[in-house]
């Protein structure tokens, strides 16, 4: 009786994935060495990217400049790599900040519905309305160039389409019969949304923050570029983009272009990443 | 055991207010249970959904709430234990009011060792990424200032008592099949010790055979901890098996009640008397008279 039930019993050991997900892993890989390289810049960085050396001005690669150099004669693999570390904290910064107020106010809303919900909805309706480059152009003509301006416009702009999509996922969950039970269980409000809720909510949280972080680094990104965020001699890939404009006519793309592939990889590891666990969630089962 | 119902209703009653265009007053699935004719547009109807509805159950007691889809069984389920508030009437839980003016959390918790519920549906009763024992144990936690020991002591003793084996206590839901999940919502339920538990339809998303065993379980349990039932479904071959007295519903309103045994075998009521006509049995052909 007993060694008939067993296999019948024995459940698959959880979380044992069959194949290793090449997307995941490659993506996760080329994001761990971009933070890997914000962090260890100055170990990694060959020459100080602010050092200008007017004799060796747009130079192509070379031994002692293995990318060349800018206008100013600056070493560009060392600008590209201190780079990363303004060009990631940014976006870093503005998801965080949205999902966190993002996830905040679309649980409750999802949770106590009426007149809080419509508020919390007719307000992101609003700032939907308004294009999160305005928004971050308005903020830098109010409180200056830098990156803590558009920082907060663009948290601002990203927090209505966080929310909304989490409300949703959120307002389903909490209409599961599981979550009446945790009901009249006798758990409280805060115990329910946090351990039940929010712990079922949040795969889809980080899909889209994943997501959504490609888009803020290519906003924030064109934010510096307009001149409006971090300003020129500070290494930013926006502000490179922008500086090695007047280059190019001369015939030196290197630094527009390189700068320009930084931010292209970058944007398209975050979206294939957060495509693909999103499509890796549409395939398991949901309750 | 003293007579004292456990569980005592008295005139329930739940409105809803709906919004209806004229396109939706044009007669509709449900339309009937509209208060009022609805003659301009966008008045506010009021849906009555359960009717002055009175009953009670003594301790150990199974009652049945039977009746069609829309007639306000599961309404009533919903308002004793809390998930919706009555229009008018009382609820009475041991002696105590409860009609759910008050929704502080230390009265829900209270109320929750009192009236327990299990749901239709076993795949989304339990949350998907809570192990069993971690459901179980987050009952036993809220309710009781037990020693960690103790509460696994008491995870194993429930799991045992739905017939459910100790290994699979650290699966999740996705892991069980539909009679399993629905043992576990028992286990659940059972945790902070109910005086009442009430099976909204809990066997009607499951197999026959599974049905069975399931509806041998609460009756095993019923024995075990003299919990009372209030089992509502549309399915009078299961009332039949588990409750001792009945109650019919439609629209909202009680149509009949009285001894299972005796409402199923002389219905006094046309309404019930369709209602046992319409259990399949050999030699049965669906009526094309419905409702």
């Amino acid at each position: 009786m007993a060694t008939l039930e067993a296999p019948l019993v024995a459940t698959p050991a959880p979380r044992s994935r069959r194949r290793p997900d090449w997307v995941v892993l490659s993506t996760g890989t080329v994001i761990a060495l971009l933070v890997l390289m914000a962090v260890f810049a100055p170990l990694l960085a060959p020459d100080n990217p602010d050092y200008a050396n007017i004799l060796a001005t747009n130079q192509g690669p070379s031994a002692a400049h293995l990318l060349g150099t800018d206008s100013f004669g600056r070493d560009l693999l060392s600008r590209l790599i201190y780079g990363v570390r303004l060009s990631l904290l940014g976006p870093a910064l503005i998801i965080l900040i949205a999902t966190l107020v993002g996830t905040v106010l679309a649980i409750l809303s999802a949770w106590y519905g009426g007149w809080f919900d419509r508020v919390v909805s007719r307000a992101a309706d609003i700032l939907f309305a308004f294009p999160g480059l305005i928004f971050a152009m308005l903020a830098v003509a109010m409180f200056g160039p830098g990156l803590v301006a558009p920082v907060v416009a663009l948290s601002i702009s990203y927090t209505p389409y966080l929310m909304r999509v989490i409300r949703a996922e959120a307002l389903r969950q909490r209409n599961l019969p599981y979550v009446a039970a945790c009901y009249v269980g006798g758990l409280s409000v805060r115990t329910i949304c946090t351990r039940h809720i929010l712990r079922n909510v949040m795969p889809l949280l980080v899909v889209q923050a994943a997501l959504s972080f490609g888009y803020a680094l290519v906003d924030l990104a064109a934010v510096s570029y307009l001149g409006l965020g971090v300003q020129p001699p500070t290494p930013e890939w926006g502000v490179m983009v922008s500086t090695g404009q007047s280059a190019i006519l001369a015939g030196h793309p290197q630094e527009s272009l390189l700068a320009g592939l930084m931010i292209v990889i970058t944007v398209v590891a975050f979206n294939l990443l957060g495509d693909r666990l999103a499509s890796r969630q549409k395939g398991t089962v949901r309750p | 055991m003293t007579d004292e119902p456990v569980l005592e209703v008295r005139e329930l009653r739940k409105e809803y207010r709906v919004r209806t265009s004229r396109a939706e007053a044009v007669p509709a699935a449900g339309s009937a249970l509209l208060g009022h004719a609805v003659t301009r547009r966008e008045r506010a109807g009021v849906l009555v959904a359960v009717d002055d509805v009175s009953f009670s159950v003594s301790p150990g007691q199974s009652l049945a709430v039977v009746g069609e889809s829309g007639s306000g069984k599961t309404t009533v389920a919903r308002m004793v234990v809390g998930l919706e508030r009555p229009t008018s009437g009382t609820i009475m839980v041991s002696g105590r009011e409860r009609s759910w003016r008050h929704v502080s959390s230390r009265e829900r918790r209270r109320r929750a060792r009192e009236v327990q519920i299990v749901f239709q549906d076993p795949y989304s009763s339990l949350d998907p990424r809570m192990s069993v024992r971690a459901s179980l144990d987050e009952s036993l936690r809220l309710h009781f200032d037990w020693t960690r020991e103790r509460r696994d002591e008491r995870v194993a003793e429930l799991l045992d008592q739905v017939g459910l084996d100790r290994r699979q206590a650290n699966s999740l839901p996705k892991a069980l099949s539909g009679g399993q999940r629905q043992r576990v919502a028992i286990a659940r339920a059972l945790a902070s010790e109910p005086r009442v538990l009430i099976c909204d339809e809990a066997v009607a998303s499951l197999d026959v055979s599974i049905q069975a065993q399931i509806l041998n379980l609460l009756s095993d349990i019923r024995d075990a901890t003299g919990v009372s039932y209030l089992f509502i479904s549309h399915d009078l071959a299961v009332v039949r098996q588990v409750s001792d007295a009945v109650l019919v519903m439609r629209r909202g309103r009680v149509i009949e009640a009285g001894p299972t045994a005796s409402v199923l075998s002389e219905p006094s009521d046309a309404y019930t008397k369709q209602l046992l006509a319409a259990i399949p049995r050999p030699g049965w052909k669906p009526t094309p008279s419905n409702s």
